[in-house]
Protein backbone atom coordinates (compact mmCIF):
# COMPACT_ATOMS: atom_id res chain seq x y z
CA UNK A 1 0.00 0.00 0.00
CA UNK A 2 2.81 2.45 -0.83
CA UNK A 3 0.74 5.32 -2.08
CA UNK A 4 1.42 9.00 -1.70
CA UNK A 5 -0.31 11.37 0.68
CA UNK A 6 -3.60 12.90 -0.37
CA UNK A 7 -1.87 16.26 0.26
CA UNK A 8 0.96 16.14 -2.28
CA UNK A 9 2.93 18.93 -0.62
CA UNK A 10 3.41 16.61 2.36
CA UNK A 11 5.10 14.01 0.13
CA UNK A 12 7.31 16.72 -1.30
CA UNK A 13 8.28 17.87 2.21
CA UNK A 14 9.17 14.35 3.36
CA UNK A 15 11.08 13.78 0.12
CA UNK A 16 12.99 17.00 0.72
CA UNK A 17 13.86 15.84 4.25
CA UNK A 18 15.28 12.56 2.86
CA UNK A 19 17.20 14.53 0.29
CA UNK A 20 18.73 16.77 2.97
CA UNK A 21 19.83 13.76 5.02
CA UNK A 22 21.36 12.15 1.92
CA UNK A 23 23.16 15.39 1.09
CA UNK A 24 24.48 15.78 4.62
CA UNK A 25 25.55 12.12 4.68
CA UNK A 26 27.37 12.50 1.39
CA UNK A 27 29.19 15.55 2.71
CA UNK A 28 30.25 13.73 5.88
CA UNK A 29 31.44 10.74 3.86
CA UNK A 30 33.59 13.00 1.69
CA UNK A 31 34.97 14.85 4.72
CA UNK A 32 36.11 11.58 6.26
CA UNK A 33 37.66 10.34 2.99
CA UNK A 34 39.47 13.64 2.47
CA UNK A 35 40.66 13.83 6.07
CA UNK A 36 42.20 10.35 5.85
CA UNK A 37 43.69 11.09 2.42
CA UNK A 38 45.49 14.14 3.79
CA UNK A 39 46.63 12.13 6.81
CA UNK A 40 48.18 9.47 4.59
CA UNK A 41 49.71 12.08 2.24
CA UNK A 42 50.76 14.30 5.18
CA UNK A 43 49.22 17.33 3.47
CA UNK A 44 48.78 19.99 6.17
CA UNK A 45 47.48 22.69 3.82
CA UNK A 46 44.64 20.58 2.52
CA UNK A 47 43.87 19.42 6.06
CA UNK A 48 43.18 23.06 6.98
CA UNK A 49 40.59 23.38 4.20
CA UNK A 50 38.85 20.27 5.56
CA UNK A 51 38.70 21.81 9.03
CA UNK A 52 36.99 24.87 7.56
CA UNK A 53 34.53 22.80 5.53
CA UNK A 54 32.95 21.40 8.71
CA UNK A 55 30.88 24.58 8.97
CA UNK A 56 28.88 23.45 5.92
CA UNK A 57 27.90 20.27 7.74
CA UNK A 58 26.91 22.18 10.86
CA UNK A 59 24.78 24.53 8.76
CA UNK A 60 23.03 21.60 7.10
CA UNK A 61 22.25 20.08 10.49
CA UNK A 62 20.62 23.34 11.62
CA UNK A 63 18.66 23.43 8.38
CA UNK A 64 17.42 19.86 8.87
CA UNK A 65 16.45 20.58 12.48
CA UNK A 66 14.50 23.68 11.50
CA UNK A 67 12.76 21.87 8.67
CA UNK A 68 11.87 18.86 10.84
CA UNK A 69 10.43 21.12 13.53
CA UNK A 70 8.41 22.93 10.89
CA UNK A 71 7.04 19.62 9.63
CA UNK A 72 6.13 18.51 13.15
CA UNK A 73 4.28 21.76 13.75
CA UNK A 74 2.54 22.11 10.42
CA UNK A 75 1.85 18.52 9.32
CA UNK A 76 1.27 16.89 12.70
CA UNK A 77 2.76 13.65 11.43
CA UNK A 78 1.74 10.22 12.68
CA UNK A 79 3.05 6.65 12.42
CA UNK A 80 5.75 6.17 9.76
CA UNK A 81 5.81 9.88 8.90
CA UNK A 82 6.37 10.74 12.54
CA UNK A 83 9.10 8.13 12.79
CA UNK A 84 10.78 9.45 9.65
CA UNK A 85 10.94 12.99 10.99
CA UNK A 86 12.16 11.97 14.44
CA UNK A 87 14.75 9.73 12.80
CA UNK A 88 15.93 12.57 10.55
CA UNK A 89 16.45 14.75 13.63
CA UNK A 90 18.56 12.11 15.35
CA UNK A 91 20.46 11.02 12.25
CA UNK A 92 21.42 14.60 11.44
CA UNK A 93 22.82 14.97 14.92
CA UNK A 94 24.83 11.72 14.54
CA UNK A 95 26.13 12.89 11.15
CA UNK A 96 27.12 16.21 12.64
CA UNK A 97 29.18 14.39 15.31
CA UNK A 98 30.85 12.25 12.63
CA UNK A 99 31.66 15.46 10.78
CA UNK A 100 33.23 16.85 13.95
CA UNK A 101 35.42 13.79 14.33
CA UNK A 102 36.54 14.12 10.71
CA UNK A 103 37.44 17.72 11.48
CA UNK A 104 39.45 16.59 14.51
CA UNK A 105 41.32 14.08 12.36
CA UNK A 106 42.17 16.90 9.93
CA UNK A 107 43.33 19.13 12.78
CA UNK A 108 45.69 16.47 14.10
CA UNK A 109 46.90 15.85 10.56
CA UNK A 110 48.24 19.43 10.54
CA UNK A 111 50.41 18.50 13.54
CA UNK A 112 51.21 14.95 12.42
CA UNK A 113 52.49 16.19 9.06
CA UNK A 114 55.37 17.78 10.96
CA UNK A 115 56.29 14.54 12.79
CA UNK A 116 58.00 11.41 11.47
CA UNK A 117 55.76 8.67 10.09
CA UNK A 118 54.95 5.85 12.54
CA UNK A 119 55.61 2.68 10.58
CA UNK A 120 52.56 1.79 8.55
CA UNK A 121 50.16 2.87 11.29
CA UNK A 122 48.60 5.54 9.08
CA UNK A 123 47.76 2.76 6.64
CA UNK A 124 46.00 0.91 9.47
CA UNK A 125 44.12 4.12 10.32
CA UNK A 126 43.17 4.45 6.67
CA UNK A 127 41.88 0.88 6.64
CA UNK A 128 39.74 1.56 9.67
CA UNK A 129 38.46 4.78 8.12
CA UNK A 130 37.63 3.04 4.85
CA UNK A 131 35.57 0.55 6.82
CA UNK A 132 33.64 3.33 8.59
CA UNK A 133 33.21 5.18 5.32
CA UNK A 134 31.67 2.06 3.79
CA UNK A 135 29.37 1.78 6.77
CA UNK A 136 28.26 5.41 6.38
CA UNK A 137 27.48 4.81 2.73
CA UNK A 138 25.56 1.62 3.43
CA UNK A 139 23.58 3.04 6.32
CA UNK A 140 22.54 6.02 4.19
CA UNK A 141 21.48 3.64 1.43
CA UNK A 142 19.48 1.69 4.01
CA UNK A 143 17.92 4.96 5.21
CA UNK A 144 16.83 6.00 1.75
CA UNK A 145 15.65 2.48 0.81
CA UNK A 146 13.88 1.99 4.19
CA UNK A 147 15.79 -1.28 4.45
CA UNK A 148 16.11 -2.36 8.09
CA UNK A 149 17.97 -5.58 7.20
CA UNK A 150 20.73 -3.60 5.56
CA UNK A 151 20.81 -1.26 8.58
CA UNK A 152 21.10 -4.25 10.94
CA UNK A 153 23.98 -5.54 8.87
CA UNK A 154 25.82 -2.20 9.24
CA UNK A 155 25.18 -2.27 12.97
CA UNK A 156 26.97 -5.61 13.28
CA UNK A 157 29.98 -4.45 11.28
CA UNK A 158 31.04 -1.98 13.96
CA UNK A 159 32.68 -4.91 15.76
CA UNK A 160 35.36 -5.06 13.06
CA UNK A 161 36.10 -1.35 13.49
CA UNK A 162 36.47 -1.92 17.21
CA UNK A 163 38.87 -4.80 16.65
CA UNK A 164 41.01 -2.71 14.29
CA UNK A 165 41.07 0.05 16.89
CA UNK A 166 42.28 -2.37 19.56
CA UNK A 167 45.09 -3.69 17.42
CA UNK A 168 46.12 -0.18 16.39
CA UNK A 169 46.16 0.78 20.06
CA UNK A 170 48.62 -2.01 20.82
CA UNK A 171 50.74 -1.16 17.79
CA UNK A 172 51.06 2.48 18.78
CA UNK A 173 51.88 1.63 22.40
CA UNK A 174 54.69 -0.56 21.11
CA UNK A 175 56.14 2.32 19.01
CA UNK A 176 56.04 4.55 22.06
CA UNK A 177 57.92 2.02 24.15
CA UNK A 178 60.53 1.52 21.43
CA UNK A 179 61.42 5.18 21.29
CA UNK A 180 60.07 7.93 23.53
CA UNK A 181 60.48 10.41 20.65
CA UNK A 182 57.52 8.69 19.06
CA UNK A 183 55.18 9.55 21.92
CA UNK A 184 53.93 12.85 20.51
CA UNK A 185 53.01 11.50 17.07
CA UNK A 186 51.64 8.26 18.46
CA UNK A 187 49.39 10.09 20.91
CA UNK A 188 47.95 12.13 18.07
CA UNK A 189 47.44 8.95 16.07
CA UNK A 190 45.75 7.31 19.03
CA UNK A 191 43.27 10.19 19.13
CA UNK A 192 42.73 9.89 15.39
CA UNK A 193 42.03 6.17 15.78
CA UNK A 194 39.70 6.85 18.69
CA UNK A 195 37.87 9.48 16.61
CA UNK A 196 37.31 6.97 13.85
CA UNK A 197 36.19 4.34 16.35
CA UNK A 198 33.64 6.85 17.71
CA UNK A 199 32.44 7.55 14.17
CA UNK A 200 31.68 3.84 13.93
CA UNK A 201 29.56 4.12 17.09
CA UNK A 202 27.58 6.99 15.57
CA UNK A 203 27.04 5.01 12.37
CA UNK A 204 25.76 2.18 14.57
CA UNK A 205 23.36 4.60 16.22
CA UNK A 206 22.13 5.72 12.78
CA UNK A 207 21.62 2.06 11.85
CA UNK A 208 19.48 1.61 14.96
CA UNK A 209 17.46 4.70 14.06
CA UNK A 210 16.87 3.36 10.57
CA UNK A 211 15.67 0.09 12.10
CA UNK A 212 13.30 2.12 14.30
CA UNK A 213 12.05 4.19 11.38
CA UNK A 214 11.18 1.06 9.40
CA UNK A 215 10.09 -1.36 12.13
CA UNK A 216 8.83 1.00 14.84
CA UNK A 217 11.18 -0.34 17.49
CA UNK A 218 14.82 -0.04 18.44
CA UNK A 219 16.74 -3.34 18.08
CA UNK A 220 16.93 -4.78 21.57
CA UNK A 221 19.68 -7.36 21.30
CA UNK A 222 23.17 -6.37 22.39
CA UNK A 223 25.39 -5.93 19.41
CA UNK A 224 28.81 -7.62 19.52
CA UNK A 225 31.61 -5.28 20.59
CA UNK A 226 35.22 -5.78 19.62
CA UNK A 227 37.09 -2.95 21.32
CA UNK A 228 39.39 -4.37 23.99
CA UNK A 229 41.67 -1.31 24.15
CA UNK A 230 40.27 -0.37 27.57
CA UNK A 231 41.80 -3.59 28.95
CA UNK A 232 45.06 -3.48 27.02
CA UNK A 233 48.30 -3.41 28.96
CA UNK A 234 51.58 -3.68 27.06
CA UNK A 235 54.51 -4.41 29.39
CA UNK A 236 58.07 -3.27 28.49
CA UNK A 237 60.27 -6.22 27.48
CA UNK B 1 -12.65 29.11 38.03
CA UNK B 2 -14.17 27.88 41.27
CA UNK B 3 -15.36 24.79 39.46
CA UNK B 4 -11.89 24.15 38.01
CA UNK B 5 -10.39 24.18 41.47
CA UNK B 6 -12.99 21.69 42.61
CA UNK B 7 -12.12 19.42 39.71
CA UNK B 8 -8.42 19.69 40.49
CA UNK B 9 -9.03 18.79 44.09
CA UNK B 10 -10.97 15.76 43.00
CA UNK B 11 -8.12 14.75 40.75
CA UNK B 12 -5.47 15.25 43.40
CA UNK B 13 -7.44 13.02 45.73
CA UNK B 14 -7.60 10.20 43.24
CA UNK B 15 -4.14 8.76 42.81
CA UNK B 16 -5.31 6.36 40.15
CA UNK B 17 -6.03 9.22 37.80
CA UNK B 18 -3.39 10.42 35.44
CA UNK B 19 -3.17 13.74 33.58
CA UNK B 20 -1.58 11.93 30.71
CA UNK B 21 -3.86 10.31 28.17
CA UNK B 22 -1.93 7.07 28.47
CA UNK B 23 -3.26 4.61 31.01
CA UNK B 24 -1.19 1.62 31.97
CA UNK B 25 -3.80 0.29 34.41
CA UNK B 26 -5.64 -2.87 33.37
CA UNK B 27 -9.34 -2.07 33.25
CA UNK B 28 -12.37 -4.28 33.58
CA UNK B 29 -14.35 -4.80 30.40
CA UNK B 30 -17.52 -2.71 30.58
CA UNK B 31 -19.02 -3.61 27.24
CA UNK B 32 -18.08 -6.18 24.69
CA UNK B 33 -19.22 -6.73 21.15
CA UNK B 34 -19.02 -10.23 19.67
CA UNK B 35 -19.36 -10.86 15.93
CA UNK B 36 -21.66 -7.90 15.38
CA UNK B 37 -23.11 -7.60 11.87
CA UNK B 38 -25.34 -4.68 10.95
CA UNK B 39 -27.49 -4.50 7.82
CA UNK B 40 -29.35 -1.51 6.42
CA UNK B 41 -31.93 -3.32 4.31
CA UNK B 42 -29.88 -5.63 2.10
CA UNK B 43 -26.65 -3.72 2.57
CA UNK B 44 -24.20 -4.92 5.18
CA UNK B 45 -22.67 -1.99 7.09
CA UNK B 46 -20.64 -3.87 9.72
CA UNK B 47 -18.87 -7.20 9.28
CA UNK B 48 -18.42 -9.32 12.39
CA UNK B 49 -17.12 -6.70 14.80
CA UNK B 50 -15.59 -8.07 18.00
CA UNK B 51 -14.40 -5.40 20.37
CA UNK B 52 -14.06 -4.92 24.14
CA UNK B 53 -14.63 -1.55 25.78
CA UNK B 54 -12.70 -1.14 29.02
CA UNK B 55 -14.25 0.63 31.99
CA UNK B 56 -13.22 4.20 32.87
CA UNK B 57 -11.25 4.64 29.72
CA UNK B 58 -11.87 6.55 26.53
CA UNK B 59 -12.14 4.37 23.44
CA UNK B 60 -11.92 6.25 20.15
CA UNK B 61 -13.46 4.90 16.95
CA UNK B 62 -11.78 6.30 13.86
CA UNK B 63 -12.06 5.72 10.14
CA UNK B 64 -13.19 7.42 6.95
CA UNK B 65 -16.81 8.42 6.37
CA UNK B 66 -19.05 5.43 5.83
CA UNK B 67 -16.69 2.98 7.53
CA UNK B 68 -19.29 1.98 10.12
CA UNK B 69 -17.92 3.65 13.22
CA UNK B 70 -21.13 5.61 13.99
CA UNK B 71 -23.20 2.53 13.17
CA UNK B 72 -21.19 0.56 15.69
CA UNK B 73 -21.54 3.33 18.29
CA UNK B 74 -25.31 3.27 17.86
CA UNK B 75 -25.37 -0.50 18.44
CA UNK B 76 -24.13 0.08 21.96
CA UNK B 77 -27.33 1.71 23.16
CA UNK B 78 -29.65 0.25 20.53
CA UNK B 79 -30.12 3.53 18.74
CA UNK B 80 -30.20 1.48 15.54
CA UNK B 81 -33.60 0.13 16.72
CA UNK B 82 -35.04 3.47 15.68
CA UNK B 83 -33.78 3.12 12.10
CA UNK B 84 -36.24 1.52 9.68
CA UNK B 85 -34.81 -1.60 8.01
CA UNK B 86 -31.78 -1.81 10.26
CA UNK B 87 -30.89 -5.25 11.60
CA UNK B 88 -28.22 -6.06 14.19
CA UNK B 89 -26.85 -9.61 14.55
CA UNK B 90 -24.32 -10.85 17.04
CA UNK B 91 -23.93 -10.12 20.68
CA UNK B 92 -23.38 -6.93 22.66
CA UNK B 93 -22.80 -7.43 26.35
CA UNK B 94 -22.86 -4.80 29.06
CA UNK B 95 -21.48 -6.09 32.36
CA UNK B 96 -22.03 -9.53 30.89
CA UNK B 97 -25.69 -8.93 30.04
CA UNK B 98 -26.98 -9.05 26.46
CA UNK B 99 -28.32 -5.60 25.54
CA UNK B 100 -30.22 -6.91 22.52
CA UNK B 101 -32.42 -9.19 24.67
CA UNK B 102 -36.12 -8.63 24.13
CA UNK B 103 -36.71 -8.07 27.85
CA UNK B 104 -34.20 -5.21 27.94
CA UNK B 105 -36.06 -1.91 27.76
CA UNK B 106 -34.16 0.27 25.27
CA UNK B 107 -35.20 3.39 27.16
CA UNK B 108 -33.74 2.05 30.40
CA UNK B 109 -30.63 0.94 28.48
CA UNK B 110 -30.18 4.44 27.07
CA UNK B 111 -30.33 5.84 30.59
CA UNK B 112 -27.32 3.67 31.41
CA UNK B 113 -25.64 4.38 28.07
CA UNK B 114 -25.99 8.09 27.39
CA UNK B 115 -25.26 9.78 24.11
CA UNK B 116 -23.94 13.11 22.88
CA UNK B 117 -24.36 13.97 19.22
CA UNK B 118 -22.39 15.79 16.58
CA UNK B 119 -24.57 18.88 16.56
CA UNK B 120 -25.48 20.27 19.97
CA UNK B 121 -29.21 19.61 20.33
CA UNK B 122 -30.52 21.18 23.52
CA UNK B 123 -34.27 20.99 24.06
CA UNK B 124 -36.10 24.27 23.40
CA UNK B 125 -36.35 24.76 27.13
CA UNK B 126 -34.42 26.53 29.85
CA UNK B 127 -30.90 25.46 30.79
CA UNK B 128 -32.32 24.13 34.06
CA UNK B 129 -35.06 22.12 32.34
CA UNK B 130 -32.61 20.65 29.82
CA UNK B 131 -30.70 19.03 32.66
CA UNK B 132 -33.67 18.29 34.96
CA UNK B 133 -35.81 16.71 32.23
CA UNK B 134 -34.01 13.34 32.19
CA UNK B 135 -34.02 12.75 35.95
CA UNK B 136 -37.73 13.70 36.00
CA UNK B 137 -38.91 11.37 33.23
CA UNK B 138 -36.69 8.55 34.43
CA UNK B 139 -38.26 9.05 37.85
CA UNK B 140 -34.95 9.64 39.62
CA UNK B 141 -36.55 12.42 41.61
CA UNK B 142 -39.33 14.96 41.45
CA UNK B 143 -38.31 16.90 44.54
CA UNK B 144 -37.19 20.42 43.74
CA UNK B 145 -34.21 20.49 46.15
CA UNK B 146 -32.94 17.15 44.88
CA UNK B 147 -33.40 18.26 41.27
CA UNK B 148 -31.55 21.50 42.01
CA UNK B 149 -28.70 19.43 43.36
CA UNK B 150 -28.61 17.16 40.28
CA UNK B 151 -28.68 20.16 37.93
CA UNK B 152 -25.86 21.89 39.79
CA UNK B 153 -23.70 18.75 40.01
CA UNK B 154 -24.27 17.85 36.37
CA UNK B 155 -23.47 21.36 35.17
CA UNK B 156 -20.37 21.39 37.36
CA UNK B 157 -19.20 18.04 35.98
CA UNK B 158 -19.79 19.30 32.47
CA UNK B 159 -17.74 22.40 33.25
CA UNK B 160 -20.67 24.74 32.57
CA UNK B 161 -21.80 25.74 36.06
CA UNK B 162 -19.80 28.97 36.35
CA UNK B 163 -21.06 30.19 32.99
CA UNK B 164 -24.67 29.07 33.50
CA UNK B 165 -25.49 29.42 37.20
CA UNK B 166 -26.87 32.96 36.88
CA UNK B 167 -28.96 32.18 33.81
CA UNK B 168 -30.49 28.81 34.57
CA UNK B 169 -33.93 29.94 33.45
CA UNK B 170 -32.74 31.26 30.09
CA UNK B 171 -33.23 29.03 27.03
CA UNK B 172 -30.49 26.45 26.40
CA UNK B 173 -30.51 27.39 22.76
CA UNK B 174 -29.21 30.86 23.70
CA UNK B 175 -25.83 29.44 24.71
CA UNK B 176 -22.82 29.37 22.36
CA UNK B 177 -22.15 26.16 20.39
CA UNK B 178 -19.50 24.92 22.81
CA UNK B 179 -21.68 25.75 25.81
CA UNK B 180 -24.63 23.98 24.19
CA UNK B 181 -22.50 20.87 23.72
CA UNK B 182 -21.44 20.98 27.36
CA UNK B 183 -25.13 21.41 28.25
CA UNK B 184 -25.88 18.24 26.26
CA UNK B 185 -23.12 16.46 28.18
CA UNK B 186 -24.62 17.74 31.46
CA UNK B 187 -28.00 16.47 30.28
CA UNK B 188 -26.47 13.08 29.49
CA UNK B 189 -24.78 12.73 32.87
CA UNK B 190 -27.78 14.02 34.87
CA UNK B 191 -29.39 10.57 34.70
CA UNK B 192 -26.26 8.96 36.06
CA UNK B 193 -25.23 6.83 33.09
CA UNK B 194 -22.35 4.35 33.21
CA UNK B 195 -21.27 4.86 29.65
CA UNK B 196 -21.28 7.98 27.50
CA UNK B 197 -21.24 7.63 23.72
CA UNK B 198 -20.06 10.66 21.78
CA UNK B 199 -20.59 10.94 18.06
CA UNK B 200 -18.17 13.57 16.77
CA UNK B 201 -18.97 15.89 19.67
CA UNK B 202 -16.58 18.63 18.58
CA UNK B 203 -17.03 18.72 14.83
CA UNK B 204 -19.22 21.83 15.01
CA UNK B 205 -17.04 23.62 17.55
CA UNK B 206 -14.13 26.06 17.37
CA UNK B 207 -10.70 25.03 18.73
CA UNK B 208 -11.20 26.64 22.16
CA UNK B 209 -14.61 25.02 22.69
CA UNK B 210 -13.09 21.76 21.40
CA UNK B 211 -10.25 21.98 23.91
CA UNK B 212 -12.77 22.49 26.72
CA UNK B 213 -14.74 19.42 25.68
CA UNK B 214 -11.54 17.37 25.39
CA UNK B 215 -10.46 18.48 28.86
CA UNK B 216 -13.91 17.53 30.08
CA UNK B 217 -13.72 14.08 28.47
CA UNK B 218 -10.43 13.48 30.25
CA UNK B 219 -12.07 14.42 33.58
CA UNK B 220 -15.24 12.44 32.95
CA UNK B 221 -13.43 9.17 32.43
CA UNK B 222 -12.82 8.98 36.17
CA UNK B 223 -16.51 8.23 36.60
CA UNK B 224 -17.70 7.05 33.22
CA UNK B 225 -16.70 4.79 30.38
CA UNK B 226 -16.52 6.82 27.18
CA UNK B 227 -16.68 5.81 23.55
CA UNK B 228 -16.05 8.61 21.07
CA UNK B 229 -16.36 8.66 17.30
CA UNK B 230 -14.12 11.31 15.83
CA UNK B 231 -12.89 12.37 12.43
CA UNK B 232 -9.92 14.09 13.95
CA UNK B 233 -6.95 11.79 14.39
CA UNK B 234 -5.33 14.36 16.62
CA UNK B 235 -8.42 14.39 18.82
CA UNK B 236 -8.42 10.60 19.09
CA UNK B 237 -4.73 10.76 20.00
CA UNK B 238 -5.32 13.47 22.58
CA UNK B 239 -8.35 12.12 24.42
CA UNK B 240 -8.40 8.34 24.11
CA UNK B 241 -6.48 5.48 25.65
CA UNK B 242 -7.67 2.91 23.13
CA UNK B 243 -8.27 3.38 19.44
CA UNK B 244 -10.23 1.23 17.02
CA UNK B 245 -9.79 1.79 13.29
CA UNK B 246 -12.73 0.89 11.06
CA UNK B 247 -12.64 0.60 7.28
CA UNK B 248 -15.50 -0.45 4.97
CA UNK B 249 -17.42 -2.08 7.81
CA UNK B 250 -14.42 -4.01 9.19
CA UNK B 251 -12.57 -3.46 12.42
CA UNK B 252 -9.06 -3.29 11.00
CA UNK B 253 -7.06 -2.56 14.11
CA UNK B 254 -7.63 -2.11 17.82
CA UNK B 255 -4.92 -1.14 20.24
CA UNK B 256 -3.51 1.25 22.78
CA UNK B 257 -3.81 4.74 21.30
CA UNK B 258 -0.11 5.51 21.59
CA UNK B 259 0.75 2.32 19.71
CA UNK B 260 -1.83 2.85 16.99
CA UNK B 261 -0.57 6.36 16.27
CA UNK B 262 3.15 5.62 16.40
CA UNK B 263 3.43 2.03 15.19
CA UNK B 264 0.19 0.79 13.63
CA UNK B 265 0.26 -2.91 12.87
CA UNK B 266 -1.92 -2.88 9.76
CA UNK B 267 -0.82 -1.05 6.64
CA UNK B 268 -4.36 0.20 6.05
CA UNK B 269 -4.32 1.92 9.46
CA UNK B 270 -0.96 3.41 8.59
CA UNK B 271 -2.23 4.66 5.25
CA UNK B 272 -5.29 6.23 6.85
CA UNK B 273 -3.71 7.97 9.82
CA UNK B 274 -0.85 9.34 7.76
CA UNK B 275 -3.29 10.80 5.26
CA UNK B 276 -2.67 8.44 2.35
CA UNK B 277 -6.21 7.10 2.07
CA UNK B 278 -9.43 8.82 3.02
Amino acid sequence: METGHIVKGYDEDLGKLDHMIAEMGGLVETQLADAIDTLVKRDADRAMTIVKKDKQIDALESEIDAFAIKLLALRQPLAEDLRQIITALKVSSNLERIGDYAKNVAKRTVTLAKSPAMGDSSASVARMAAMVQGMIKNVLDAYIARDSDRADDVRLRDEEVDQLHSSLFRELLTYMMEDTRNISACTHLLFVAKNIERMGDHVTSIAEQVHFMVQGEIPEDDRPKGDSSAFTLVEPK
Amino acid sequence: MEMRKDMNRERAGNMDFSFSTSDPVERRTKMSARDVDVYYGGKQALNGITLDIPENRVTALIGPSGCGKSTFLRCLNRMNDTIEGCRVDGSILMDGQEVNDQEIDPVALRARVGMVFQKPNPFPKSIYENVAYGPKIHGLTLQKPALDEIVEQSLKRAGLWEEAKDRLQEPGTGLSGGQQQRLCIARAIAINPEIILMDEPCSALDPIATAKIEELIDELRQNYTIVIVTHSMQQAARVSQRTAFFLLGDLVELGETEDVFTTPQDERTQAYITGRIG
